[in-house]
Formats: structure tokens, sequence, C-alpha cells
């Protein structure tokens, strides 16, 4: 979470103080990444020596108010549609477990398949329940769990295909034959 | 206080070399109030657990009981009765019947019971208002949206004494917002202590129960424990 371009937004809607942007960002992010308040001044500081906002008062702290520049606006339109970096696949623990295990003599892999599927499924339990609560009342937060949800679920598909297809496998290996799904034909007839 | 219990139960289709285990030593209770999800791959047993639980099949060996009373020990007629009294069901393909109207439909298993036109017909109406279909009330499926067909059997699935919820895949066909929508009035029916079942291969569905099973060729593998309650889960991330 870039907390220099949030501050940023909140900027571009008017003039704040230190406090109040704090206060803010919490609010808008449901909760879920929490600020201290150093942090807060710490990037403002940094914004104003770039140019991106600029201060009244010579005061620091709480009271200190800010406004973005010129230069912070355009800063943040680029930034809202610069999309991050999902292009390199993370070196992934979970898959590279599941990798080891396969190849692991006295291992069971779909037992370490199950045991991440189990923290995973409790996990979303929990993200769940707090959306049930809470999420009727806060569109940021309700947002935030979503995304979470969404991303563990991914994480569960991957293991449930892993499974499967790592049981298919076993069984044509025991078989000698391709038993388990049908492949597509080669040449596909189209009916006249 | 348990409402469905299933001990050591046992499924098997075919004989000799084309037998099929479905179902292998299963047990599994749940209580009054809570919500169950049993989750597994296709061909896991899923389904046949929940056709056994809600007594549209007969178990090969081992016991259903529902609320205190075993399954085996019932004549066809008392299982008929507890089907229309106690156990509501919800399957992903709707089920409803084309020709009956949203009203129609929810009152029909309290009509089948014995319960006459107008008290059932009234008891189908209020459940529908409760899951805000009453406007829809006198329109026939197939003018209803698909998210409004589930309520639809959800509402036949809670109307009356239900006391047991199963549902095979509840939100499967339906989108995200609608699929949430089903499964908090499956959620609220718990709360007012129907004991309910859910059956799915989706992670996010599951993740509405306060337990979730894992099935694994016939076999329950896992369980997940209930979820804190929300003031313990938002602790963490109210700290600075």
């Amino acid at each position: 979470m870039s907390v220099r371009h949030a501050l940023l937004a909140l900027l571009s809607e008017g003039p704040k103080y230190g406090l109040q942007l704090r206060q803010e960002f919490e609010a808008r992010t449901g909760e879920v990444w929490p600020l201290n308040v150093g942090q807060v001044y710490t990037t403002l500081q940094r914004l104003e020596r770039d140019g991106l906002v600029e201060s009244e008062g010579d005061e620091e702290g709480p009271q200190k108010g800010y406004s973005i520049t010129a230069e912070g606006e355009a800063e943040l339109a680029s930034w809202l549609r610069t999309p991050p970096d999902l292009s390199s696949p993370p070196r992934d623990e979970l898959v590279i477990k599941v990798l080891v295990a396969l190849h692991m003599p006295g291992v069971d892999v779909h037992e370490v398949v199950q045991a991440h599927r189990h923290y995973l499924v409790q996990l979303m339990q929990e993200w769940t329940r707090l959306k049930e609560y809470a999420a009727d009342r806060d569109l940021a937060f309700a947002l935030a769990v979503d995304a979470e949800l969404y991303r563990l679920d991914s994480v569960v598909r991957w293991l449930d295909a892993a499974d499967g297809r790592i049981k298919r496998a076993a069984l044509e290996e025991r078989e000698g034959a391709p038993t388990a799904l049908p492949r597509a034909p080669r040449k596909v007839e189209v009916p006249r | 206080m348990t409402f469905l219990e299933m001990q050591h139960v046992s499924k098997v289709y075919g004989e000799g070399a084309a037998e099929v285990h479905a179902l292998r030593g299963i047990e599994l209770s749940v209580d009054a109030g809570q919500l169950v999800a049993v989750m597994g791959p296709s061909g896991s047993g899923k389904s046949t657990l929940l056709t056994i639980a809600g007594s549209l099949e007969e178990p090969t060996s081992g016991e259903v009981l529902v609320d205190g009373e075993p399954l085996g020990a019932m004549s066809p007629n008392e299982r008929a009765r507890l089907r229309r009294r106690t156990i509501g069901y919800v399957f992903q393909d709707f089920n409803l019947l084309a020709g009956l109207t949203a009203a129609e439909n929810v009152s029909l298993p309290l009509e089948l019971d014995g319960v006459p036109a107008k008290p059932a017909r009234a008891a189908g109406v209020q459940a529908l208002e409760e899951l805000g279909l009453g406007e829809r009330a006198d329109r026939f499926p197939d003018e209803l949206s698909g998210g409004e067909r589930q309520r639809v059997a959800i509402a036949r699935a809670v109307v009356g004494e239900r006391r047991l919820l199963l549902a095979d895949e509840p939100s499967g066909a339906l989108d995200s917002a609608n699929g949430e929508a089903v499964m908090r009035l499956i959620r609220a029916a718990c709360q007012r202590g129907v004991a309910g079942v859910v059956v799915t291969h989706d992670a996010q569905l599951a993740s509405w129960a306060d337990r979730v099973v894992f099935l694994r060729d016939g076999m329950v593998v896992d369980q997940t424990m209930p979820p804190p309650g929300p003031e313990s889960l938002l602790a963490p991330i109210r700290t600075p």
C-alpha cells in the first residue's frame, strides 16, 4: 500500500491537517491497513521536499496544514492508472512446498495439500464472519475483505486443481494408460 | 443440541467388480442453530451424503438420526412425514414447479402435509416477505431471475416448522452478489435455530459455515473449527 499516494488522494479533496489525514486514511481503508503517526508525518515531509504538497505554518505536528500542488495532482493521476507489477510470477512458497512434497519418500502429498487447504479455509471463514457482521455498514471494508477472500480462494482453487491432477497422474502411472479425463479430439467435425 | 447425526454411514453402489464406495464410515453431527459445510471435489460423495442425511436415499450401513430418531427404525410413511415437515432442501437448479406461482411453490409442502390451502398460502407469502420477495408472490418461476428463484427455493425449505436445511451447491448458478445473498439467508435461518448442511466445492461458499468438513473419496478427512467472534477478529487489525 502506497501511503504516499493515499495521502495525496486525501489532499486532492482539499487542504487538511496531519491528524485529520491519519484518521481519514484509516477510515477509507476500512481499518485494514493501520498506520502509525510517525509514518504520516515523515511521508508528508518527503512529499513536501519533492514538491508534491505545500504546508502552512512552521510548527511540525498534528495541527500543521497541508495542500496538494499541481505536480502532486499529476503524480496522483498517473499512479492511479499505473498497473502494479503482476507480470513476473512471485516465488510462491506454497507451490514450492507442494512440488517438494511430490518427490519426498514417505510423504503423502494429499495430506500436505489438505494441511494448507485447512489453514486457508479457516482464514476465509474468519474474513467471511467479519464481512457478515461489519460489511453492510462500510463499503471500503467490504471491498478490502472481498479482495482478501478472492485472493485466498484462488489459492484454495490451485490446491484443489493440484490435488486432482496429482491423483490422476498416480492413477495413470499405476494403470499404464490415461484413464482420467477425456482428451479433446484432434479433428472436430463441423456439422452442416 | 445435536439435531442431525450420521453414525458410521457407508454407501455402496453396484456389486462385485462394479462396486463403488460412495461413502465410507461417515461420522457427522450438526447442532440446531449450526451451519456445517461439507467441502470436496466432484465424486467425493458430497451429494450422496446430503441425500442420505435427508432420507431421500438409504445408507448401505450405519445410522442417521434426526432429532434423536433413527431413520432406519421409521416406516416409509414416517420418513415421508419427516421430509414434508422437518427437512427443507435447496438444490443448485432451484427445482421449482413451473406451473405454480412463487407462493404456491412455497406453500406446497404445507399443503401436502394436510394444512388447509388458506393458512398454507398465508405462511408461504409470509416466508417470501421475510426474504424480500413479498411482491413477487404471484409470479411464476419463469418470470423470476435466478437469484429470486433461489430465494423462493429457500423460502420453501424453511416454511413452517422446518428444522433441518440441506443445500446442494445452493449458489452454484448465481453471480457473486446473489450467491452472497443466498448464503446470508441460510445463515439467518440457522441463527433462528435451524440446523444447516451445505455441500459445495466452493471455498467462498463454505466459508460462511461455522464448521467446514472436508470429504475425500467418501471419507471425512479433516474439519475446521468455528471462527472466533467479530470482536476478537478485529482486535489485531485495530492495533497500530
